[in-house]
């Protein structure tokens, strides 16, 4: 028997909203609600909400904190109070525990990782973290709402205590009350589009989440699949998908995450080395150039023989082709270069293509 | 939009979700209200080729949605004599009315023997209700 599915505290929500419901991570999620294609229009057209509160977050303080930190994360953690920075934790050999992103608040830094690599995290850092720095799993008491999409602002500006959160640059984070739930509001996201998460406590979500649902304009809620094809249009990667322990952020294209002058966490000497050296493979990102729809696990064709081998695909509902991710030699990584995909025996056309695929941009507000 | 939930007197059931509708010595097969939903918004029909052979029991092809791919089963065996285009050119026909214009292929059908150990409507909803 599989253990049983964990809900979030807006499960009730997600069944009155007739959401196809699955299982991730080892929760039980929205999948999709009226249809994933349209709620992934709505993301890039107007707003859309996400409930993430599957996703993990682990809070560091105390003294040392920033130091103990930079030996467990790659990127350079050169961030004030207010703000986030995207960064990944490695294994010794350079393999990726988990993509992340930490933000810096005023008494601690938060962590918010993927909720399959939370345990993973948390025993990485209980290892690393000296005496005097404290080291807590908030997963349970943090719930996570994403609202994102160009129209964000409109929605959630009725319900803002002060209007602070709307001039937030990129990656900033601050603290408000939005329909009288106390929130972190952050201008993160990972769907391309512009937009914010927010952070509140557990069992205030539905309050915060009814009141986003009842603006004028409200956004529409959108689930998991929508939430995978918009990042892959972005060519953001994902864990378990194109991220792992047998990957380095080298290959995976995350060069620009990582403090290699200056860094001092687990992996670096791997990931310099890689960097000088070159890999033999790269993660690229392709589109098929004829109709097909690549799935994961589907080898990479490269005259004829595979190559490489296909981490996410999907049909791009922006594009409205088969679009997708893969590992291959690195010189075929380079944008432009034709490959082939072995979808189910039959051989279909693609080229590599320059991340993101589509015209979307999560700076403009 | 999708199609209400319904599954016509008229045809006979394949356990995989697939339907066969006998007009005289050719049959026209497709997939179920049941099968649609369980696979979400279709956006891709990989058809077989008319003339081709199928065979009861066995894939003669592929409906995609955006998260998944799901083999279609022929519910009997014959050669195939029409592919419905429509399908191929806007494949969520098959959400909107998967027992009209959601049609998958038309086949001339070698053995309609084996029609009988189809299930009618009601022993398919009874089959759904132990799932």
């Amino acid at each position: 028997m599989a253990d049983a599915l964990a809900r979030t505290s807006l499960h009730g929500r997600h069944l009155a909203l007739g959401a196809r419901m699955g299982a991730f991570a080892g929760w039980e999620m929205p999948l999709h609600y009226e249809g994933a294609r349209a709620e992934h229009r709505a993301v890039r057209e107007a707003a859309g909400l996400f409930d993430v509160s599957h996703m993990g977050q682990l809070e560091v303080s105390g003294p040392g904190a920033r130091d103990a930190l930079r030996r467990a994360l790659t990127n350079d953690l050169a961030i004030g109070p207010g703000r986030g920075q995207y960064t990944l934790m490695c294994d010794a050999g350079g393999g990726v525990v988990d993509d992340l992103i930490v933000y810096a608040l005023p008494d601690r830094y938060m962590l918010v990782v993927n909720a399959s690599n939370a345990a993973a995290c948390l025993e990485h850092l209980d290892a690393l973290l000296p005496e005097g720095v404290e080291l807590a799993d908030r997963s349970a008491e943090v719930a996570m709402l994403a609202l994102q999409g160009p129209a964000w602002a409109e929605a959630l500006r009725p319900l803002l205590a002060t209007p602070a959160a709307l001039e937030l640059e990129y990656f900033e984070i601050a603290e408000d009350l939005v329909a009288g739930v106390p929130c972190l509001i952050a201008r993160t996201g990972y769907t391309g589009e512009p937009g914010v998460e927010l952070l509140c406590p557990w069992d205030e979500a539905p309050r915060l989440w009814d009141a986003l649902m009842a603006v004028d304009r409200p956004p529409a809620p959108a689930g998991l699949v929508a939430r995978d094809t918009l990042r892959l249009e972005m060519g953001y990667p994902l864990y378990g998908q194109e991220l792992s322990r047998a990957r380095t952020p080298i290959e995976a294209g995350l060069r620009w995450a990582c403090d290699l002058e200056g860094g001092v966490f687990a992996g670096v000497d791997v990931l310099r080395r890689q960097a000088e050296e070159g890999t033999p493979e790269r993660l690229a990102a392709f589109r098929m150039t004829e109709p097909g729809i690549p799935r994961p696990g589907q080898d990479v064709l490269v005259e004829g023989r595979p190559a490489g081998r296909v981490t996410s695909g999907t049909l791009s509902p922006c594009l409205e082709v088969g679009i997708g991710m893969a590992y291959v030699p690195a010189p075929v990584a380079a944008p432009g270069t034709d490959i082939a995909i072995d979808v189910r025996g039959k051989t279909k056309s693609a080229r590599t293509a320059r991340r993101p695929l589509v015209g979307a941009s999560p700076k403009p507000s | 939009m999708a199609a209400e939930e319904s599954y016509p007197p008229d045809l006979r059931y394949h356990p995989e979700h697939d339907w066969v509708r006998v007009e005289g010595e050719e049959a026209v097969f497709g997939i179920t209200w049941y099968a649609q939903d369980a696979l979400g918004e279709v956006v891709y029909y990989d058809p077989p080729e008319v003339g081709a052979t199928v065979a009861k029991d066995r894939s003669y092809g592929e409906l995609e949605s955006v998260k998944a791919v799901s083999d279609i089963y022929a519910p009997a065996s014959g050669e195939v004599v029409a592919v419905n285009q429509a399908v191929r050119d806007r494949p969520e026909v098959v959400n909107e009315d998967p027992y009209g214009e959601g049609w998958l292929i038309r086949v001339r059908l070698s053995d309609p023997s084996e029609l009988e150990s189809l299930m009618d409507e009601p022993a398919y909803r009874e089959y759904l209700a132990g799932l």
